[in-house]
């Protein structure tokens, strides 16, 4: 939908890749492109990509890194399928990304990096900007190398630092190409390099030259414009989904009016809320980057054990090596979060690539009858909401939580709408403040395994009270005193108490809400995590071409919400899309007994929208 | 926090109602015993104390101490104890371990805790032995050891935990033994008083399955001429009246053991376990090639440095201080925000 108005196009919407070595600072541009367009008014949705290794080979594909968003007038939830403009600082940038654009997609190359060394080391046996490769494609060459160089000449700095600034160069070129206002993007360099004059200067510069370049070049037919979309009226930021579960705890804390304690061993794609937590001492936050993840949860625990909000952060293998103190966690009735930012694996995997595949070791993957809490994030800003829902299950049960982020919420970005912190209710610790058992010989003695009838949860006690003096462990105990037990009878019922206690929680989460508008779909897609954003893109999409298809997002994996059994017997066929072999849809076959279909997809990147689609359609026996 | 004085308590005050099970004749009984008979005298309150431990004979010592207590999992007692007593700095946290516990699966989080200096007594029983396990090798056991595990001998060099601790870094390192509840007590009171890490490694019998492990030393017979004590500021004597030994410099910088009589008191060693190079609490710990040879006890150093939860607690006051208390609404707003009308 192009209305073309003295050379410029208002278009709905854009997918935009930036691309190049991963020293090139596309993350950086993409970053910065994502960040105006959210003040612009944008809705938008950002998906980088970037490999494991710091500096990877330069110019190799292995070295590419990518950052993806989609920018749109309308609401959207996803990055996008297809990008419609491919942003490529070198050979390897283009190769890697040609197979994902769009027919007739705009591909803007930096001329100067297509040289033949350049060429070889991406694996071209010829140069793909003339050879007819990029011949659906609209082609863009801009010598951004040397025009920086160029630039930044006159403000001495020399040709190999100047180099470095190409990336504000492409910036600025999209920034003109999307009418882009420039300001924020030069108070930004201003206030960012400000220590260092000569950087600030020569990004301005490039950045400058770029959006001239286009402005001048004669080289564009025309630019466009995205204009702002609809949002509900409020303030807003812009958010990663790392940020958001950071500061969910951080607030969750203080609702709860507890000091909040991070043990955490630095881990990819789980790092950045360690750092978030760190910066952030003000709020009286203890931050200890331990020995290693065992460490991390162990102190998490011992802080816990002392009163304070006890959290630990980390992914897949970080999961694996927590798990024994998690189940001692289980056993000691302590409150605990788990943050795991889920990424590729079995083993190193994918360290900065996503994925679904801890569910079944999250419920499962402790030995012994070990339930817990499972809640996961639906979008980046989500995980604000969900650090606070963990918290709340967390002290209020006496339990470790999981919470499963993955690393595409992790890093993605969008716009969030501030929430109302005053209206968020408060945490309560309910703290044990007295003797709660009365010995046979009269004496006043505190039990700490005697249950609130409602919750089951047992009291809390942290040391420093006195007549609540207490010892607890990993040894089953016996109901009620605590005391060690080996006695069978004893061990099952503490068992079915432990069960009881986080099936119970099904009570106090609200039902599962169907999106189903008319009411007589015969399939139900059922989502979780981030898969959300495609599955209800998807849904939207099929509708448009009058097929019928309900969507439900589970929030919680353990317990489920009560009406799910409900949900799921309502409908003829149920589809679950998952970032792994069909984890949740094994789940879901085994306690309710319905044909749960997997789609898998185990690429690294989420689902794209098409791909759910796609799946639909095959259902309901539609046209692709 | 209450400010009232503590209250007068006795040994019964301060041991728990739960039937102690170690094995008749066990060295922990004797432990359990100090500690349960030191507490009254160290001014702290049931209510402010902790005992935690990992797995093993040892770490059901905090079932028996009527205190706050947690017998947690296999070597990580003092990683959770760095969670609480930093979270905690009310707390006067012990940490109770074996050699097993502490040196082998928890062998990590024993060095970093002594490094960080985190404000912990950790009391490690090392009986050379897994107890609770019936009977195989320690980290601490003698090279050849037959055990089950190990019915052609054990092929591993032993720790020598006192030298570990001190190559961690840690500012307070003691030895002391089951033999001798004086000694323990002033040991463990010692280490409690030390604002920081305190590791203090007990020579412990294991009377079931590596009995008499440590009697070539500690036996009543023999002690005072295998057992050398370290005290601070005095030349390092032991032996019986007309026997004295001492221990002596070398030239090469070595030390080595010597008679009192021919090289007089004025060439001993005097023992300074405040100084700041651990070379020569080192070179002590080196004296004995295993439990068979003239061993120290006592304090080999004890060196004031930063307290971890202080330096973490200081952190946030002083951030706290420069930009005031966090608030929530700020922290939302800390990237840029706009409206939407």
């Amino acid at each position: 939908m192009t209305d073309t108005v003295a050379h410029r196009s208002v278009v709905k919407g854009v997918v935009l890749r930036f691309a190049g070595d991963s020293g090139d600072g596309m993350q950086l541009a993409g970053e910065r492109f994502t960040s105006v367009s959210a003040a612009f008014g944008n809705d938008l949705a950002t998906l980088p990509d970037f490999p494991a290794e710091i500096r990877a080979p330069a110019g190799t594909l292995a070295g590419v890194s990518s950052f993806q968003v989609q920018i749109s007038d309308h609401s959207i939830t996803t990055p996008g399928d297809t990008p419609n403009v491919l942003v490529a600082m070198n050979p390897a940038g283009l190769k890697a990304n040609l197979s994902v654009l769009e027919p007739g997609a705009t591909v803007i190359v930096n001329a100067d990096a297509f040289d033949e060394r350049a060429l070889a080391k991406a694996g071209y046996a010829s140069d793909p900007l003339s050879d007819g490769t990029l011949g659906s494609f609209t082609l863009y060459e801009v010598p951004m190398t040397s025009i920086t160089q160029e630039v930044c000449k006159e403000a001495g700095v020399k040709p190999r630092d100047a180099e470095r600034s190409k990336n504000f160069f492409a910036l600025g070129l999209v920034s003109w190409l999307y009418t882009r206002p420039i300001e924020p993007t030069l108070e930004w360099i201003t206030e960012r390099f400000g220590s260092r004059p000569q950087v600030a200067e020569a990004n301005t510069r490039a950045f400058r030259a770029g959006f001239d370049f286009g402005e001048t070049a004669e080289l564009f037919e025309s630019n466009y414009e995205v204009r702002p979309a609809a949002f509900e009226p409020g303030e807003y930021v812009q958010v990663t989904g790392n940020s958001a579960l950071a500061w969910g705890l951080i607030t969750a804390a203080r609702l709860a009016g507890l000091p909040l304690f991070l043990g955490s061993y630095p881990i990819t794609p789980a790092s950045d809320i360690l750092h978030e937590l760190s910066r952030r001492k003000e709020f009286g936050i203890r931050t200890f980057q331990a020995e290693d993840e065992i460490a991390g949860v162990g102190a998490a625990l011992g802080a816990a054990f002392g009163g304070s909000l006890g959290v630990t952060t980390t992914s897949g293998p970080g999961l694996d090596l927590k798990s024994e103190t998690i189940g001692l966690a289980i056993n000691l009735e302590l409150p605990l979060v788990v943050v795991d930012v889920q990424r590729g694996g079995p083993s190193t995997g994918l360290p900065t690539k996503t994925e679904q595949a801890d569910l079944l070791h999250a419920m499962y993957g402790r030995h012994g009858e070990a339930p817990l809490p499972i809640i996961a994030p639906s979008t980046p800003s989500d995980c604000f909401a969900t650090a606070i829902e963990a918290v709340r299950l967390a002290v209020k049960y006496r339990t470790p939580v999981i919470v499963l982020s993955d690393g595409y919420l992790a890093n993605g970005a969008e716009p969030w709408k501030l929430p109302d912190i005053g209206a968020i209710p408060p945490i309560e610790p309910d703290f044990a403040s007295a003797p709660n058992h009365v010995d046979e010989d009269g004496t006043e003695t505190f039990w700490p395994y005697i249950r609130d009838a409602e919750t089951l949860a047992r009291p809390w006690a942290p040391p420093g009270l006195p007549g609540l003096e207490h010892r607890i462990g990993g040894l089953e105990k016996a109901d009620g005193s605590g005391n060690v037990s080996y006695e069978g009878v004893n061990h099952e019922r503490m068992v079915h108490l432990r069960q009881n206690k986080i099936a119970g929680i099904t009570a106090d989460i609200p039902p599962l809400e169907v999106n189903d508008p008319t009411g007589d779909a015969q399939l139900l897609l059922v989502s979780w995590g981030s898969t959300y954003a495609a599955v209800a893109a998807g849904v939207k999409r099929v509708r448009a071409r009058g097929m019928k298809a309900a969507h439900a997002h589970l929030r919680h994996l353990n317990p489920f919400p009560s009406n799910l059994g409900d949900v799921l017997g309502h409908y003829s066929q149920v589809l679950v899309p998952e970032m792994n072999l069909g984890q949740l849809s094994k789940i879901l076959r085994a306690e309710f007994l319905v044909d749960a279909q997997s789609l898998s997809k185990m690429q690294g990147v989420p689902f794209r929208v098409m791909e759910i689609e796609a799946a639909i359609t095959a259902i309901l026996g539609g046209k692709a | 926090m209450t400010t009232t004085a503590v209250p007068v308590t006795t040994r019964k005050d301060w041991s728990s109602d739960q039937e102690v099970r170690w094995c008749p004749g066990c060295g922990d009984y004797s432990i359990l015993a100090a500690v349960q008979m030191l507490m009254p005298d160290l001014g702290v309150r049931r209510e402010n104390t902790v005992f935690l431990s990992g797995i093993g004979c040892a770490a059901r010592f905090p079932y028996y101490m009527n205190t706050y207590g947690m017998h947690s999992i296999h070597g990580r007692a003092p990683a959770i104890a760095t969670g609480l007593a930093t979270s905690r700095p009310d707390l006067d946290v012990w940490v109770i371990t074996g050699d097993g516990d502490s040196l082998s699966i928890g062998g990590n989080h024993l060095i970093h805790a002594l490094r960080r200096n985190v404000r912990v007594n950790i009391l490690m029983f090392n009986n050379q032995i897994y107890g609770l396990t019936k009977g195989q090798y320690s980290p601490t056991s003698e090279v050849a050891k037959v055990t089950k595990s190990t019915p052609f001998g054990s092929l591993d060099t032993p720790f020598n935990p006192v030298s570990l601790a001190l190559g961690a870094e840690a500012t307070f390192v003691a030895r002391t033994h089951d033999m001798d509840r004086a000694h323990m007590q002033e040991t463990f009171r010692r280490a409690h008083e030390h604002n920081g890490a305190a590791f203090v490694e007990v020579l412990q019998n294991c009377n079931v399955f590596n009995d008499g492990a440590f009697e070539k030393i500690t036996g009543k017979e023999v002690r005072s001429n295998m057992l050398i004590p370290l005290v601070h500021g005095e030349p390092i004597v032991f032996g019986a009246e007309g026997e004295e030994r001492g221990v002596a410099q070398r030239a090469d910088g070595g030390l080595e053991i010597v008679s009192v009589g021919e090289a007089g008191t004025a060439g001993l060693l005097v023992h300074d376990e405040k100084r700041d190079d651990p070379g020569l609490a080192f070179a002590l710990s080196r004296l004995a090639r295993g439990p068979y040879e003239p061993t120290p006890i006592g304090v080999f150093r004890a060196v004031e440095r930063p307290e971890y939860g202080a330096l973490m607690s200081e952190q946030i006051v002083q951030t706290q201080e420069k930009r005031g208390i966090g608030d929530i609404e700020a922290l939302l707003r800390s990237g840029s925000s706009w409206t939407v009308e």
